[in-house]
């Protein structure tokens, strides 16, 4: 039980944090849809990309329990890396200031303005419902595909599920309390952790799937995640454009 | 045919965002592993990550550079 622990937490915060931002990625636009084109298509929309999520977990799940532990470490770590270390890498020039944060604020504003300048709503908007849908269904693989890969590999696809439901109780709770974007969430802090935890989760189900025993066990993916968050202090460092004033010094 | 097309590009964009990494890291997993299956020691796992870290830092200083 005890050896369990150290990769529980990791996979239910994992799931959370990814979950929280994905979910708030789909509010934004969901918002959108609903003060420019109405909420009766906003919310058709978010309920039809969530019935095909809920379709695809269905088929998916079981199909799970029929494939060799060994192979699903391997695929799926393998793309739980590859994953991770997108939204690493993304996170990492994100703070550096090579590319521009994300703001939920500028991507409402400019959804809104696309939405609203696009012919006349109706009584069954198929504009409002397609948009609403479509961002459900991409931002809701995501969520998908993170909870089975944090989830699968190590068994602990129940905690991993828990963690991505609490986090759209939240971001629903929060969205309809507020009606407007999140954009107090610190989603490009979120989103560093969030790479580097699941940068760690998928060397440690690839090396496992590979045959790597791993030194210590469960506990090796905690020093995977110090190793990524030290690599990722690193890069932001590395990155970072110096200072002009410095470059004058000659520093 | 074109939906499922921007579908599929999609999908792939959920885990390749620099090529050039992705395939790095694939061809460093696949070393270490015929490097586990010739002579498995216990410090297989070390060398799988110093290489994905290597390879994160010196891609995020290219593309720093790029800009």
């Amino acid at each position: 039980m005890l050896a369990s622990l150290p990769h529980a937490a990791p996979t239910v915060l994992a799931a959370f944090l990814a979950s929280l931002v994905e979910f708030v990625e789909a509010l934004t636009v969901v918002l959108a849809v609903g003060v420019t084109r109405g909420w009766r298509p906003a919310l058709l929309g978010t309920a039809l990309g969530l019935l095909l999520l809920l379709l695809l977990v269905a088929l998916l799940g079981p199909a799970l329990a029929l494939v060799p532990l060994g192979a699903l470490q391997l695929v799926v770590g393998t793309l739980l890396l590859l994953f991770g270390l997108r939204w690493l890498r993304k996170a990492v020039l994100r703070a550096a200031g090579i590319i521009p944060l994300h703001d939920e604020r500028a991507a409402f504003a400019s959804e809104t303005a696309a939405l609203g300048g696009a012919g006349m709503r109706r009584a069954w908007d198929i504009l409002g419902v397609a948009t609403a849908f479509k961002i459900v269904v991409l931002e809701g693989l995501e969520v998908v595909f993170i909870v089975i890969a944090v989830g699968a590999a190590g068994g602990l696809l129940l905690p991993a599920s828990l963690g991505a439901v609490a986090a759209l109780i939240a971001v629903v709770a929060l969205g309809a309390a507020l009606h407007r974007p999140l954009a107090q969430v610190p989603e490009n802090a979120l989103k560093l952790v969030v790479g580097v935890l699941l940068s760690a989760f998928g060397t440690f189900w690839a090396g496992e799937g590979i045959g790597i025993r791993w030194p210590g066990a469960d506990w090796a993916a905690l020093a995977l995640v110090a190793g990524f968050a030290a690599t990722a202090a690193f890069s932001i460092a590395a990155c970072r454009p110096r200072p002009a004033a410095a470059l004058e010094r000659g520093d | 045919m074109r939906a499922l097309a921007a579908l599929l590009k999609e999908l792939a964009g959920l885990f390749v965002d620099d090529g050039s990494l992705a395939l790095a890291v694939l061809v460093w997993l696949a070393l270490v592993a015929l490097l586990d299956q010739l002579a498995s020691a216990g410090w297989d796992g070390a060398v799988l990550f110093l290489g994905i870290a290597a390879l994160l830092g010196e891609n995020t200083r290219r593309a720093a550079r790029r800009r």
